[in-house]
Parts: C-alpha cells; sequence; structure tokens
C-alpha cells in the first residue's frame, strides 16, 4: 500500500518536473537535431578567421575527398543503426574488398570492381543472414566477421601491400569531372541513392519500422528477415565501394591496414549526425554533416599543428557532448 | 493442523503418455543448458585433445601449456571485468586503450620509483572507468558510444604521453616492478597467478555475493532490479570502474612483462575480451553468464593461437579466419540451443 502511495507521489513529483522542463526540453530537442550542422557552421567560422588559405578550393577539395570514404561506410552504417543493428565488419569489408580488386586487376579493371563489390555484398550476406535468419546479436555477428574477415583479406593478399596501377582506377582516385573529384561525385550519388531510399520508398519505411519496434513490425506484415538482409548487404558494398576509392587514391592495396578502425569512425559520424543508436531512424543528411564535422575537427587541429593525440582527445570529447545532448529526448 | 491445497503442477495420471513427452523434453533442455553453460570447456578439452595427439609433446608440455597460460593471463585479466559488464547488460570497449595506456603510464612512472609505477596506471585507468561508469549509471548515456570515446581519448592520452608513441619507455629491470612481469612464485609466472586470483576473486563475487547477484539482476531487468531495490546505478559504476581497473593492472603486468610501455599495443583487444566472453556462454543481451565459461573462452582462444602457430606452414593470418569461424560457430551453437531451452 505504501508503495503504491510512493510510487503515485514519484509519478506526481515527476510529471511537475517534466512540465518545468518542457520549454527546456524544446531548446535541447532542437540542438539535439540541429546540433550538428550548428557544430559545423561554427567549425568553418573558426577555420575562415584563424586558419589560413582554409577557403581555397584546393583545400575545399581535399577536406571532401578526404572525407569520402567515412562518409559512404556511414551512410551504409546509418541503414544498419536504423534497424537498430550495428555492422562492425565494415573495415574489414574494406581491406577484403581492396585485396580482391588488387588480385583481378589483370583481368581488367572493371571485372576488378565487379568482383570486389561482389566479395562485400557476400559479407554483407553472411551478416545479414546470421542476423535475420538465426537471430545473432548485430554485434556479435558483425564482430566475428570483422576478425574473420581482416584475416580473409590478408590471406587473399598474402599479408602483402600490393601497388595498384591502373589508368582507370587512377582516374577514379585522382580525376575529376567540372572541378569536382570523381570520388565526390560517387560519394554524392551514394547520399542521393540513401537519401531516396529513407525517404521515398517502401523499404525505407520498413528499414524505420523495424528499428521502432521489431516484433510490431513483423505482425504488422513487414518482411523483417529480407529488410534485415537487404540493409546488411547494402551496409557491406558500400564498405567495398569505399574500399576501392580507398585503394585507387593511394594506388595501393594494403589490407592490413586500410579500413582498420573506419567502423568506430562512421558509427560515430552517425551518432553525432542524430541518428539515435537505439534505431527507428535515419538521417541522411546529419550522418553527411556528422562525417565533415569530425573531419574537419582533425583538419583543423593538424593545420594548427596539434598532434593526433590531443585530436583523438577532443574527438572523444565531441561524441560525449553530442550524445549527452541527445540523451534528453530519449528520457 | 493447517491444511494447504496442492495445486497438481503435473497433469492427472490419465495423460502419462504426454507427461512421458514432457520430461523427455524437459530433460533435453538442461541437457542444452548444461552445454550452453559448459559449451566453451568441451570445445577446449577436444582441441587439447586433438593438438595433443597431432603435435605429441611439443603441444602437450607443461612449458607449451605454461606458455598458453602466461600468453592468456592478460586477455584473461580484461576478460573478467568485461564479463561483469556484459552480464550486467553493458559493454566496454576502451579496455583495449586502457591497456596500453597504463603500460605507458607504468613504464613513464617507473622513472620515479616503484610506487608511482604502480599507482599512477592503476589510478588513471581506474578514473577513466569511473568516468565511463558515472556516464552511463548516472547520465544514462548509451554504453557503445561512451567507451567508444573513452577509447579514442585513452589512446590519445597514451599518445601523448609517449610523444606521439615515437618515445618508448623503458623500465629499468633491476626496479622491483618488473618482478609482477617476469617474477614467479612457486615456479608459476606471476601474471599467471594474478589473473588465476582475479578469475577465484570474479567467481566468488559473481555467484556468492550481494553485489555478483544484483549485477545478474541488472543484467535481466534494470527496471525490475531498481524495484527491488537495489542501487542499480551505484552497481553499474562499480562494473565499469572494476572494469577499467582490471585493464590497468594488466597494462601493468604487460609493461613490466615487456619493461617498456607502448602506446600500440592492445588495439581490437575489447572485440578479443568481448569474443572470449561469449564464447564462454555469457549472453550478451545480459542477465545470464560465467565466469568459468569467460576462463574457458580465454584458454580457448589462446589455445588455438598456439595450434596454428605451431602447424608452421599456415600463416598467421589464418589465425583471425579461424578466430572470427570459431566466434559464429559457438555462437550459432549457443543460439540453437538456447531456442531449445525456451521450448
Amino acid at each position: 500500500m505504501r508503495s503504491t502511495a510512493a510510487a503515485v507521489a514519484m509519478t506526481i513529483t515527476e510529471l511537475a518536473a517534466r512540465r518545468r522542463l518542457h520549454s527546456r526540453t524544446e531548446v535541447s530537442a532542437w540542438i539535439a537535431d540541429n546540433g550538428v550542422y550548428l557544430g559545423l557552421l561554427l567549425l568553418v567560422l573558426v577555420n575562415l578567421v584563424l586558419t589560413p588559405r582554409f577557403a581555397d578550393l584546393d583545400n575545399i577539395r581535399l577536406q571532401f575527398v578526404q572525407v569520402v570514404p567515412v562518409a559512404v561506410i556511414a551512410l551504409g552504417m546509418a541503414l544498419v543503426i536504423g534497424t537498430e543493428g550495428i555492422d562492425l565488419s565494415v573495415g574489414s569489408v574494406m581491406a577484403i574488398s581492396s585485396a580482391l580488386l588488387a588480385l583481378y586487376l589483370g583481368y581488367g579493371p572493371l571485372v576488378a570492381i565487379a568482383i570486389a563489390l561482389a566479395g562485400g555484398a557476400l559479407v554483407g550476406m553472411v551478416n545479414g543472414l546470421l542476423v535475420s535468419r538465426f537471430g545473432i546479436q548485430p554485434i556479435v555477428a558483425t564482430l566475428a566477421l570483422l576478425v574473420g574477415g581482416r584475416g580473409l583479406a590478408l590471406v587473399i593478399a598474402q599479408g602483402r601491400l600490393t601497388e595498384v596501377f591502373d589508368p582507370t582506377l587512377g582516374w577514379i582516385g585522382s580525376g575529376q569531372v567540372l572541378g569536382i573529384p570523381i570520388v565526390v561525385l560517387v560519394a554524392g550519388a551514394v547520399a542521393l541513392f540513401v537519401t531516396i531510399l529513407v525517404a521515398r520508398t517502401t523499404f525505407g519505411r520498413y528499414v524505420v519500422a523495424i528499428g521502432g519496434n521489431p516484433g510490431a513490425s513483423f505482425l504488422a506484415g513487414v518482411p523483417v528477415r529480407r529488410t534485415l538482409l537487404s540493409v546488411y548487404i547494402l551496409s557491406a558494398l558500400f564498405a567495398a565501394l569505399a574500399g576501392i576509392i580507398q585503394t585507387s587514391r593511394l594506388s595501393a592495396a594494403d589490407p592490413s591496414f586500410v579500413g582498420s578502425l573506419i567502423e568506430l569512425s562512421a558509427i560515430t559520424a552517425v551518432v553525432v549526425g542524430g541518428t539515435p543508436l537505439t534505431g527507428g531512424r535515419v538521417r541522411v543528411l546529419g550522418t553527411l554533416a556528422g562525417a565533415l564535422l569530425m573531419q574537419l575537427i582533425s583538419a583543423t587541429l593538424i593545420s594548427h599543428n596539434l598532434p593526433d593525440s590531443s585530436t583523438r582527445m577532443v574527438q572523444a570529447v565531441i561524441i560525449l557532448g553530442a550524445v549527452y545532448i541527445q540523451r534528453d529526448r530519449s528520457a | 493442523m493447517s491444511t494447504v491445497v496442492r495445486v497438481p503442477d503435473r497433469p492427472p495420471p490419465a495423460m502419462t503418455s504426454l507427461d512421458e513427452a514432457e520430461r523427455a523434453a524437459t530433460r533435453r533442455e538442461r541437457l542444452a543448458g548444461t552445454l550452453q553453460r559448459n559449451g566453451a570447456f568441451v570445445v577446449l578439452v577436444i582441441v587439447a585433445l586433438l593438438a595433443s595427439l597431432l603435435f605429441g609433446t611439443s603441444f602437450a608440455s607443461t612449458d607449451n601449456f605454461l606458455n598458453v597460460l602466461e600468453a592468456s593471463s592478460f586477455l584473461g585479466l580484461v576478460a573478467v571485468g568485461m564479463t561483469f559488464v556484459i552480464i550486467g547488460g553493458g559493454i566496454d570497449l576502451s579496455v583495449g586503450s586502457m591497456l596500453a595506456l597504463s603500460a605507458v603510464l607504468a613504464a613513464y612512472g617507473s622513472q620515479y620509483g616503484i610506487v608511482v609505477a604502480v599507482a599512477l596506471p592503476l589510478a588513471i585507468c581506474g578514473l577513466l572507468g569511473l568516468l565511463n561508469g558515472v556516464l552511463i549509471a548516472r547520465a544514462g548515456m548509451p554504453p557503445f558510444i561512451v567507451t567508444l570515446a573513452t577509447l579514442l581519448f585513452a589512446r590519445g592520452l597514451a599518445f601523448a604521453v609517449s610523444n606521439e608513441g615515437n618515445k618508448i619507455f623503458h623500465i629499468d629491470e633491476t626496479l622491483a616492478v618488473i618482478w609482477l612481469g617476469q617474477g614467479s612464485i612457486l615456479g608459476i609466472r606471476v601474471p599467471i597467478v594474478i589473473a588465476g586470483l582475479a578469475f577465484a576473486l570474479g567467481w566468488l563475487v559473481l555467484t556468492r555475493t550481494r553485489y555478483g547477484i544484483s549485477v545478474t539482476a541488472i543484467g535481466s531487468s534494470e527496471d525490475a532490479a531498481r524495484l527491488m531495490g537495489v542501487p542499480v546505478a551505484r552497481f553499474k559504476t562499480v562494473m565499469y570502474f572494476v572494469s577499467g581497473l582490471l585493464a590497468g593492472l594488466a597494462g601493468l603486468l604487460v609493461a613490466a612483462r615487456s619493461s617498456s610501455g607502448q602506446s600500440t599495443i592492445g588495439t581490437g583487444l575489447e572485440l578479443q575480451a568481448i569474443a572470449a566472453v561469449v564464447i564462454g556462454g555469457t549472453l550478451l543481451t545480459g542477465g545470464s553468464g560465467s565466469i568459468a565459461g569467460t576462463l574457458a573462452g580465454v584458454l580457448l582462444l589462446n589455445v588455438i593461437n598456439n595450434v596454428i602457430n605451431q602447424v608452421g606452414t599456415l600463416s598467421s593470418y589464418y589465425q583471425q579466419v579461424v578466430s572470427g569461424v570459431f566466434l559464429i560457430t559457438v555462437v550459432l551453437v549457443q543460439r540453437y540451443l538456447s531456442r531449445e531451452q525456451r521450448l
């Protein structure tokens, strides 16, 4: 009896507290939604004032080119996180695609690219099957592929760094169309594709529905398994694409290092961009802004001669800050 | 004499055949449960027996056995902390970076004497673990992100202390702290003894104390645990604090073992630890798991490494492939068994 009364009293206090916080919650909700753009704007302004030659076309181009692999992977990751999943294997998929590309380059660049993408898709399919058919938690399933995939990439490449000289790949890596680097155009195309997917297709609705409540989605007739499978294949395909881009840019396939820890950068970009880890929401533009924000932070610190170590620490603080702001909404 | 109305919990005798089937199902369920809990041990024994048959004394010798144990001890320390965190429904990605940070700090601190060499890394790692705990338990932030940030931060700090990884601090061989990594007690190397103690203590705490049982309750249902009067926030904070502290201890031992502190070690260790815990039968969803299973998981990973090293022709890359395949297999089997249990 007493406990019931206490519970009621607690609820009343809670409600009162919540009403008082109402206006504050609105503000913080706005910040949670748009904080990433605000941060990006602030950073650009700071750089315009402090960093010499920041607004140079070359520098802007460089920043965009450097963010491409993370941005492309983050877009796939956003879809996965939208279903309340996670894909830790993307870095290893990059390595596999890079190793396959180098291995099959003898058959011509297009064949090699196709095989690299197919290899990535295959890994994605394994991820997707483990998660959708066997009900294994995404973090464990993709962790296994992270460990095994990197090993597989090293086996394919026999652990060696292979230099890749090919005119087509060279063109992809450093070519430009109308002054815009081709890799940036590719990333733009991927972003457009994901935007349409999320905003305009049934598939996009399914993704968000599954992330919101998988049980209810299943009962409502959403093809949960098929959607999950597709999402993991897409994520791996984008990672393979990022592997191809990175290999073309560096003119080398280095399976022991390419894409190492990129899963963390991609997850960071997604979360900073306002997609909650609990799923049910996918923000494409926010994800891109998140990737760009993290890229600009490290570029800013490096251009002011701050070492790599402080870059990491600042990134850590920013991740915590971004998630702390978003925390209010879920409460 | 009070009359107790017994509610029949079994169907009436007329339905014997159904009863029989039910009992068989219960038996199967129990067997599946036992296998899920001890599967890692069974596999460990099988792998070890096969390796003994294949390689003879080069595998099955006391020396090699002790080597496997020593190699396991660093991962083992980290995995004990991780087991508690995962049973409590969380995850700690920061342990690998913490280990590196601790090793660097231990080597750096050794210039100022043994007390600093031991206290500095433990204090800093404990503090970072505490920070993890407070942000997760008090501020309600997701463990995955918080410990991801600590992963970055600790690695950054390790690099900052060691001049961007260019400076490798060495520990003077005459300093007593070296004993922690290279000394032995009754012929057994100190890291093995320390890790063994950690496992024993972890098992005791998990199964025999209010804290351990509360952690399991928190992992099953945080709300229910709170309603039962478990101090959820405090216990969760302790969980991450201990995990950080154990990672720090492991780093200290690694530094003492190699007489130096390098900022690049321990990358991916968090994933290895998670893999060991999961292979050991602890569910990532929290609420169930065992320290003994984790011990089997850690040993299994290291025995596999050892076996692959014995096969000289296999490149070390296969090690990763085998580990990955192994993790999937174990999880699939566990998944199958726990489904059986629910029937």
